[in-house]
């Protein structure tokens, strides 16, 4: 069976304006996305890994319509969306939903949970205060909160409960695609495991697709079908999961993957120490964009980008290595 | 080889005052001793007490309502509690430093890294300010800057993140101290940066001989950089272990499900054990073991009697009524 894509993007890129000279113009731009193209099918989980800065963020904003790409296009169920304005957006809105990285400063503090979680249904759908509060009862249900729970003010929950809240929230309108940005960053180890599991239990029971965002390799290893990793604004490998973690391809990925420190004081591995920093955005280097930093650079990689190749099929990397 | 301890924590108790008469109680009862020459690992969930329990010990509580209201914490034989100021901050930067889990906030923002190191250096030994210039431009070659002297004409914000934390550690680093306390140095970094941070305390470590507390709530880390382990649970510690026990043989309900709910790479597991419920508040501490509201063990006893530290093995302590007879 052909697997569908939900979402697509093609060339997409995306600057910032920084400093403005006397005329007021900007002087410099920070290229946070740099000709990302990639496609996510349906029900599956996409992830975005790399490092902070890279461009993970925006990609997400990018695809939830919350910002314009400079050049490139998105394709959502079909439809063109990069160009369109808000109004056109707000139908499909409904079927791609965001959930945020700081479960706290996402809520609104002065509403209340049950306000909160039915604030999109109020938005998309003309269903009755009674028949709204049948889908909040639910869903606090479903994110394992009880009813107790909706009369309280997100300050009144621990920032598991809270991630839990966002979760539900995402939910009420039957999304088809979600988008979470680091959603389980900023939550301690014990209870990160505990919305992990509750994000593959929803996707089962509701088909859902995720892009996930994160810079935790080992969560993603965990949850993703396929990877991207991106360093610099730039995608320079993606791949189906078993084949990234077992055989990466890209340099950066192949750090990447040999700098997460194991939970196994037994196992003493050999790793990849990279020397420096990560360059600015805002000057990108002409080559390569990890050139800096590669212990395999060669001299063409500091005169010409190296472009994507399918190197075997479903994974492609971008590195001169592979030319 | 007998071990020799560095610094002894003795019962300590750290409380914040609203007022002179209320207070909650970040730590409690807490007692350890750091050997010389080694990495001892203090982890726990958010604000279990690990940073108040570092800052007691550097002795750097006086800007915060917090205040140690019971306890001894003896370096090399100083008890720094009743210690007084002034021999305190002889001690402090020299002796004894810390790295901040925010470099940008130990970094004075309009003073120069030249200015800042010279000055530490300078306070903690009798060198002209020439030599502290090429003390510190060396220290900072140490850890992998890889020009100094453009980096210590900076002011820390022209410093990328992974620059300033390594400025920091080689500024704690310039005295030679015996004991580093490293809060969560590389929480703020990326991994790849923190490959090289980690890796740079290491060599430090070995080079030196000095002993090291590390703060963190990467399981990962300690996993590699630590030969103990201490786990805090809501302002106590809850077990204490040799690094390999800690991890091969947690018996502590709470590091169980610590270990347990960890992702590993490469181990293929979809759903992770979870440790359900959260961590209570400090000013509504539950009687008894304060981990009974989340343990699938507990018993009316754990939730009326407070569980001793028992001595359950060789350099191991557990705070659970489970082990009191092991
Ligand atoms: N609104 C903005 N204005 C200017 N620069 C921006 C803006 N948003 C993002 N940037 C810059 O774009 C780059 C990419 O940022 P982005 O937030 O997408 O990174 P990220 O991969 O999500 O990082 P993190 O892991 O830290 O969240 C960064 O250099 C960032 O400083
Ligand atoms: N200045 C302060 N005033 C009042 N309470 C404080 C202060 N500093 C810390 N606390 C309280 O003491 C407790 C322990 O805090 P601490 O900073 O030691 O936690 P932690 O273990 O370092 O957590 P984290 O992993 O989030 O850094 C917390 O409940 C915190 O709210
Ligand atoms: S293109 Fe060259 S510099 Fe870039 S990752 Fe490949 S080998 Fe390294
Ligand atoms: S003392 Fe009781 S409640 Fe506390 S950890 Fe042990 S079994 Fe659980
Ligand atoms: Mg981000
Ligand atoms: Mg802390």
């Amino acid at each position: 069976m052909e697997k569908k894509p939900i979402l697509s993007l093609k060339n997409v890129s995306k600057t910032f304006p920084v400093g403005k000279s006397l005329l007021g113009k900007p002087t410099k731009f920070v290229h946070a996305v740099n000709n990302v193209s990639f496609d996510v099918y349906e029900g599956e989980t996409f992830s975005i890994v790399g490092e902070s800065g890279c461009g993970k963020s925006t990609t997400g904003r990018l695809i939830n319509h919350l910002m314009s790409p400079d050049s490139g296009e998105i394709w959502f169920q079909g439809k063109e969306i990069s160009k369109i304005s808000q109004d056109e957006m707000r139908p499909l809105r409904k079927d791609m939903q965001m959930i945020f990285q700081d479960p706290a400063g996402s809520l609104n503090p002065r509403m209340k949970v049950a306000e909160l979680i039915e604030e999109p249904l109020l938005i998309h759908t003309d269903l009755d205060e009674a028949g709204r509060m049948k889908i909040v009862n639910e869903l606090l249900g479903i994110v394992g909160l009880s009813a107790k729970h909706a009369q309280r003010y997100p300050h009144e929950f621990s920032g598991g409960q809270k991630q839990r809240v966002g979760i539900a929230r995402a939910l009420t309108v039957n999304p088809k695609l979600v988008i979470a940005d680091e959603p389980i960053s900023a939550l301690d180890v014990s209870i990160q495991a505990q919305v992990l599991n509750l994000l593959n239990r929803l996707q089962q029971e509701y088909k859902l697709t995720y892009v996930f965002i994160s810079h935790d390799l080992s969560v993603v290893e965990m949850i993703s079908d396929r990877i991207a990793v991106m360093y610099l604004g730039f995608v320079v490998e993606t791949a189906p999961k078993e084949l990234l973690y077992k055989t990466p391809m890209h340099p950066y990925t192949e750090a990447l993957l040999s700098a997460v420190p194991i939970p196994d004081p037994t196992l003493h591995k050999e790793r990849i120490i990279l020397e420096g920093d990560i360059p600015s955005t805002i000057n990108l280097p002409k080559g390569c964009p990890f050139a800096a930093r590669c212990k395999k650079c060669k001299p063409v990689c500091l005169e010409e980008r190296p472009v994507t190749h399918e190197v075997e099929p479903g994974h492609f990397v971008a590195c001169h290595l592979y030319d | 080889m007998p071990q020799e301890v560095l610094l002894e924590v003795k019962d300590l108790r750290t409380e914040f005052f609203s007022s002179k008469t209320s207070s909650v109680t970040a730590v409690a009862n807490v007692s350890f001793n750091i050997n010389k020459g080694e990495i001892l690992g203090l982890v726990g969930e958010s604000g279990c007490g690990k940073s108040v329990t570092s800052l007691s010990i550097m002795q750097l509580l006086k800007d915060t309502p917090g205040k140690i209201t019971n306890g001894q914490i003896i370096l090399d034989g100083v008890d720094l509690v009743t210690a007084s100021a002034e021999d305190v901050r002889k001690i402090r930067g020299g002796k004894m430093s810390m790295i901040f889990q925010e470099p940008m906030s130990a970094l004075n923002p309009s003073m120069r890294i030249d200015k800042q190191m010279i000055e530490t250096i300078c306070l903690h030994s009798d060198k002209t300010k020439e030599q502290a210039l090429a003390h510190a431009a060396e220290m900072l070659k140490k850890v992998g800057i890889p020009d100094p002297p453009r980096v210590l004409k900076n002011y820390p914000h022209q410093l990328s993140g992974g620059m300033s934390q390594r400025v920091m550690i080689a500024m704690a680093m310039s005295n030679d101290p015996k004991l580093l306390i490293a809060d969560e140095p590389t929480t703020a970094l990326d991994v790849t940066i923190q490959a090289q941070i980690l890796d740079l305390m290491k060599k430090i470590q070995k080079e030196e001989q000095s002993s090291i507390l590390l703060i963190t709530h990467d399981l990962g880390v300690v996993a590699e950089m630590c030969s103990r382990v201490i786990v805090m649970y809501a302002g106590k510690i809850v077990e204490e272990a040799p690094v390999e026990i800690l991890f091969g043989n947690p018996s502590h309900p709470y590091t169980q499900g610590l270990i347990a709910s960890v992702p590993k790479l490469g181990s293929g597991v979809k759903v992770l054990p979870s440790i359900p419920g959260s961590v209570p508040d400090l000013a509504a501490m539950p009687e008894g073991c304060r981990f009974a509201p989340r343990c699938k063990y507990a018993t009316d006893k754990c939730r009326t009697e407070n569980p001793e530290l028992f001595e359950i093995g060789e350099n191991h302590r557990c705070r659970c009524w489970l082990m009191q007879d092991k």
